[in-house]
């Protein structure tokens, strides 16, 4: 095989040559799964927060669900967000549909429940650990979920990078609802499934390459962060 | 370490001049989580002032009490009042409790002292290192809280409780992993807060530590009161056989008789 | 406190950031083409778009999928000019209203690939519907397209001229992939499978490996692509004027020039053939 080889020189040579084009699509890819993160947080946070806090009838009904959605095929997720920002669907009228925007959104519905159910068992640990002192203290409901979050901030940033993860690798749906249109919605999975396609098969696994060591980074510069934060015992 | 009257005079009550003595009461007090009752109808009368302690064997309920004293665990059957009343969460929040094992947030010192203050709706920064002087940890307000030693971690935690300004502060074994240098260190500032007009409920299972601290001792045996009684008569003459096996080290747990 | 506003804040913006900056990104004169891998993938597009945004000023996005999945994205409207390869699938889209008028752009021709040991003994012949059935008689892996695109729709139409239904082999000697040209050329070089391409995918297509063309020449496998404006009745965001622009120019002199000059190792890929 050949194509090994060649590939990692050719990730070599591009990441080296700057690529304008090359740096467009690792920007647009950082630019939308980052985003999809944030999202993600801002609603699986207080999701998995409330049902790790909360006491009712069908949490574990709710639990079993948010882990199974941690599953979704990001090709169904993709499809039901086409179906939805399609002109012919309900939402067609935001002119969402292929562009980074509604990528950003599939991405956000894929990560979520990851976010949620891993959040979730995270704040679950840790309340367990201060309910009893919470409830001496007479801390209000909405106190203790953000003294929670806080306090399991490193942990959550695993999670996050978790969701991250998922999103930065996924082509599924990301395919579908931003089209791999060239300098609009061209990201880096999208991209090697296009070289791919067209049997260029070494710069497919260069593009590959350069994606791995993307996420290498970002889940090494977690970790130092983290590592930093066990040393206080804030982690 | 500041002078007492500066301390008593910013713990005095903001409310009423001199609120009544609290007067703690339970009434035919039962805790059954499954088929056996760990409580079994307990009837007590706490005094409003003074350092109770509570002792007895393993297992015999000493920290289920204070938790049904403190409204953290909801009695099966029977009432706990408090001044006459029933305990509910106005009255909760009166109260503080610290446990045996330190349960500290995942921050610095200060921010655990501070996280309390702000939950009663005051934090200024120079109450916070006030009340950090006052266990001896100023110096390292700005440590990580779970980096402290045991001891120092324990001091924490009761300078949090105490930061409440609690009318009645209960102690689960406090010192228990504790060095008798640390103890020392817990005991004199809850000789203070008592000094202060604080209600003290004390478990403890140092004889030592009893005798130190107690007012009157509660005697619980098998989930039921063996005995109430004043510390010296308790220490010198005790009432109960069940007390006199115990301070004489050879009570055996008994089974609840039913 | 203040650390725990910058922690929310700093997403937040970014998200802002992120909306607004595609927000504007709409402002911009722009239109969307659906259409096929067989032409996104030969790089003519990337040789033809800059040209005529350059003269237009109107920036050309390229949505390239199946046949079958542009028309339906097409239908839905999500897209303002169509370009396809699958004649009588694009006459009905116009029959039915989706579409204004359809124009012939440029063809090109379709060929069989085949591994070299040429299990079925048809390498240098012209008639593809002979060699199809060689292929079926020595039950040789043939791999299909099998997602309804312009290149499955020509592939069917000549197994229907054989007299044959290949899918009573199917999963045995007939492999659907499911998937684009590339994926399949893949696969098929993978597995040692004869396949119907485009001469354009196939010139462009990078991983040959000793694969050579079987059948070539036939008549029958003329792939003649049209052009199609997305009905503005039907859908009323459709960009007309820029859609018509787009059309009138590929149809146009200049277009058809440069479809004529985009050559690949050599080759020509497409030749023109609007009419005047």
């Amino acid at each position: 095989m050949q194509d090994f080889s060649e590939a990692f020189g050719l990730a070599f040579r591009l990441v080296l040559s700057a690529d304008p084009d090359l740096l467009e699509i690792i920007a647009l890819s950082l630019k939308v799964s980052l985003s999809a993160v944030a999202i993600a947080c801002l609603v699986g946070l207080p999701i998995g927060t409330a049902v790790a806090m909360g006491r009712f009838r069908g949490r574990t009904a709710v639990i079993i669900l948010l882990n199974a959605l941690m599953g979704l095929p990001p090709v169904v997720v993709g499809l039901l967000i086409y179906l939805l920002l399609s002109n012919a669907g309900p939402l067609g009228w935001m002119r969402l549909l292929y562009t980074p925007t509604a990528m950003i959104i599939a991405q956000a519905v894929l990560i979520a429940p990851i976010v949620a159910a891993l959040s979730r068992e995270v704040v679950e640990q840790l309340s367990t650990e201060y309910a009893e002192q919470f409830r001496s203290l007479s801390v209000p409901p909405g106190s203790a979920a953000t003294a929670l979050l806080w306090d399991a901030r490193y942990s959550l940033l695993t999670v996050a990078l978790a969701g991250f993860g998922r999103a930065i690798a996924e082509v599924g749906a990301v395919i579908i609802v931003g089209g791999n249109i060239d300098h609009l919605t061209r990201v880096m999975t999208t991209a090697i499934a296009l070289e791919t396609s067209k049997g260029d098969l070494a710069l497919a696994l260069g593009l590959g390459i350069v994606l791995i060591t993307i996420a290498l980074s970002v889940n090494a510069a977690v970790m130092a962060l983290r590592l930093t934060a066990t040393r206080y015992a804030y982690a | 370490m500041p002078d007492a009257s500066a301390i008593a005079d910013r713990r005095s009550w903001p409310e009423a001049a001199d609120p009544p003595a609290p007067l703690g009461e339970t009434r035919g007090l039962v805790y059954r989580p499954s088929d056996t009752a760990l409580i079994d109808g307990i009837d007590l009368k706490i005094p409003g002032r003074g350092r109770t302690v509570v002792m007895g064997p393993n297992g015999a309920g000493k920290s289920l009490l204070l938790r049904l004293l403190h409204g953290l665990l909801i009695p099966t059957a029977g009432q706990v009042l408090w001044g006459g009343r029933p305990l509910d969460d106005g009255l909760r929040r009166q109260q503080a409790m610290v446990f045996q094992r330190p349960v500290l947030l995942r921050r610095s010192v200060a921010a655990n002292i501070r996280f309390v203050l702000n939950l009663r709706g005051r934090a200024e920064s120079a109450q916070v290192s006030e009340i950090l002087d006052e266990v001896g940890l100023g110096e390292l307000a700005h440590r990580p809280a779970r980096l402290l030693s045991g001891g120092e971690q324990q001091r924490l935690t009761l300078a949090r409780a105490l930061a409440t300004n609690p009318q009645e502060l209960f102690l689960d074994e406090p010192t228990a992993s504790l060095d008798p240098a640390s103890t020392a260190a817990i005991e004199a500032i809850v000789n203070r807060a008592h000094a202060r007009g604080t209600k003290i409920i004390f478990v403890t299972h140092d004889l030592g530590q009893a005798r130190r601290l107690a007012d009157d001792v509660i005697f619980l045996n098998a989930g039921r009161l063996a005995e109430h009684s004043p510390a010296h008569s308790f220490f010198d003459n005790p009432a109960s056989q069940a007390a006199r096996d115990y301070l004489e080290g050879r009570l055996v747990i008994r089974k609840p008789s039913r | 406190m203040l650390k725990k506003v910058l922690t929310w804040a700093a997403p937040i913006t970014l998200l802002g950031s992120v909306l607004l900056s595609t927000a504007s990104l709409a402002e911009e004169k722009s239109i969307l083409v659906q259409s096929t891998t067989s032409t996104a993938n030969s790089g003519l597009y990337d040789y033809l778009l800059p040209k005529f945004t350059a003269e237009t000023g109107i920036k050309v996005n390229v949505v390239a999928v199946g046949t079958g999945q542009a028309i339906k994205n097409a239908q839905n409207g999500d897209g303002d000019v169509l370009l396809v390869h699958a004649k009588p699938a694009e006459e009905k889209f116009v029959a039915e209203g989706w579409g204004v008028e359809r124009f012939d752009v440029m063809y090109n021709d379709f060929i069989i690939v085949g591994p070299p040991s040429d299990p079925a003994k048809v390498a240098g012949t012209r008639d593809a519907v002979a060699a199809l059935k060689a292929i079926a008689a020595s039950r040789s892996l043939f791999a299909s397209r099998g997602d309804n695109s312009g290149t499955n729709k020509k592939e069917i139409a000549l197994w229907k001229e054989a007299g044959i239904d290949p899918k009573t082999g199917s999963g045995d000697w007939y492999r659907e992939t499911g998937s684009g040209m590339g994926a399949t050329l893949n696969a098929s070089v993978g597995m040692g499978a004869y396949t119907l391409t485009d001469r354009g995918t196939w010139i462009s297509f990078k991983n040959k490996s000793d694969y050579r063309i079987a059948v070539e020449g036939d008549k029958g496998l003329f792939n003649q692509y049209g052009v199609i404006l997305v009905n503005p009745a039907r859908h009323p965001n459709v960009k007309q004027a820029e859609g018509q622009a787009f059309i009138d120019w590929i149809l146009g002199d200049q277009g058809q020039s440069a479809i004529a000059s985009y050559q690949l190792d050599g080759q020509q890929l497409f030749f023109p053939n609007a009419k005047k």
